[in-house]
């Protein structure tokens, strides 16, 4: 096993790969830091990476005319940024900028897509993961959408 | 003793702007003081000529003062936030159960708040903190709707000063803003929780805190590990009116603070 087979396995992303499964992805992976500040990509540039974030805070953001840039949410260790590859267009929905310094693994899509093709067992594997990942963010983003805290009937503290 | 029928006149002592909406006040007492309170139980506050509210206390527990932080969102809470310094309030109780329960030395305490869900659990952080080694690890992990909405927020530092670990997310917010932006829910993963020796208090609108204990017991904490702070229509705070009824449960009594395992089940029942 590779020392980034041995660094990816502590990765959620990565939890649960086989050893030969997890070397394949290795192979693809390149450990990065991204300093405060960096912008890693921008709205509707071509998506073709995936990042799996390891330490620092990334904010996913969008240029709102008139306005400062809107922070849209913000991921961290252990999450996965980048999944607009996954669609046809492959086209960046939102911007990305390190808020604190990072580290990840980066992936090309097009390596990864390549990876899944050649070896179905960990393209079901990784699918799910990505799947698994953009459940988690629908349903985040449709608890934000209720706007629970602007309920004043919900306010616990007063009536 | 005083008759927790009658209310009690109390100064306000101080009052802090929160948030655009939300006041922090301090009472002192203009007669005898009520009962000692819990944290978790609430107060009855009467804005004379106005009406009667139940509201959390979100000071310190063991002194003669009163701390309310109070939401403008209607007639009562409006009077209550525009109080002044020398204003005469009147003050019932303390009434309902407390985070005691969910005492657990030596083990880890993670208190959960969304909004102005911080206040309730504000007395229960700051007893935690009085009493450093009671446990393991002191973590407060809070929602808000934006970053102007964050209640307390000039106490953050202090509290991490004192030993709690404390995460903070935010709705939406724009690129001034350092922290972190999404759902309270997201900052579990990243607490790294023993879940046999965490004790979970969770305080904010009723379904942040059906998502949070259902992430919470997804993260492996059994249900009797979580309680929850549930308000309804109190009026009476002695179990008699019975507007406060929740099932089995009168609220003013048998909560507001409501353990898990006990809560769920009327939390799905859609006519309660």
């Amino acid at each position: 096993m590779s020392v980034i087979s041995a660094e990816l396995a502590s990765h959620r992303f990565a939890a649960g790969l086989a050893a030969g499964q997890l070397d394949r992805l290795a192979a693809i992976a390149t450990s990065i830091e991204v300093p405060a500040g960096t912008r890693l990509f921008e709205e509707g540039g071509h998506a073709a990476s995936v990042w799996l974030i390891r330490t620092g805070r990334i904010a996913l953001d969008l240029h709102v005319p008139g306005r400062d840039r809107l922070i849209v949410e913000t991921l961290g260790p252990g999450d996965e940024l980048g999944l607009s590859w996954l669609r046809p267009a492959a086209r960046w929905q939102f911007g990305a900028i390190a808020q604190v310094t990072a580290s990840a693994f980066e992936l090309s899509s097009a390596k990864l897509t390549g990876l899944c093709d050649s070896d179905h067992e960990l393209g079901y594997q990784l699918t799910r993961r990505l799947l698994g990942t953009a459940i988690d963010r629908l349903q985040a983003a449709r608890i934000r959408i209720l706007d629970l805290y602007a309920s004043p009937s919900a306010a616990v503290g007063g009536l | 003793m005083t008759d927790c029928r009658l209310p009690v006149r109390y100064r306000v002592s101080s009052r802090v702007e929160e948030t655009h909406d939300t006041v922090t006040i301090t009472l002192e007492p203009a007669d005898d003081p009520i009962a000692a309170f819990r944290p978790g139980q609430f107060m009855m506050l009467y804005s004379f000529g106005v009406g009667e509210i139940p509201i959390s206390v979100s000071g310190p527990p063991g002194q003669p003062s009163l701390t309310h932080t109070i939401r403008s969102v209607g007639a009562v809470s409006a009077s209550l936030c525009a109080a002044q310094p020398g204003q005469v309030v009147g003050v019932r109780g303390p009434f309902g159960t407390s985070w005691d329960d969910a005492d657990s030395p030596g083990g880890d305490l993670l208190l959960v708040a969304g909004g102005i869900g911080l206040a309730p659990l504000r007395p229960a952080l700051l007893s935690a903190l009085a009493q450093p080694g009671r446990y393991r690890r002191i973590i407060l992990l809070a929602g808000a709707r934006s970053p102007a909405e964050l209640v307390f927020a000039a106490e953050y530092g202090r509290w991490r000063d004192s030993g709690a670990e404390v995460g903070i997310t935010v709705d939406r917010a724009d690129a001034s803003w350092p922290g972190q932006v999404g759902v309270v829910t997201q900052l579990i993963g990243q607490a790294h929780l023993d879940p046999l020796l965490t004790a979970a208090l969770i305080c904010g609108p009723e379904v942040m805190m059906r998502i949070t204990a259902r992430s919470l017991t997804a993260a492996g904490l059994p249900a009797a590990s979580i309680w929850i702070s549930l308000e309804r229509n109190m009026q009476c705070g002695t179990a008699e009116c019975g507007h406060c009824q929740l099932g089995p449960l009168l609220l003013c009594r048998d909560g507001p603070v409501v353990n898990f395992k006990i809560a769920e089940p009327l939390l799905a029942v859609k006519e309660l």
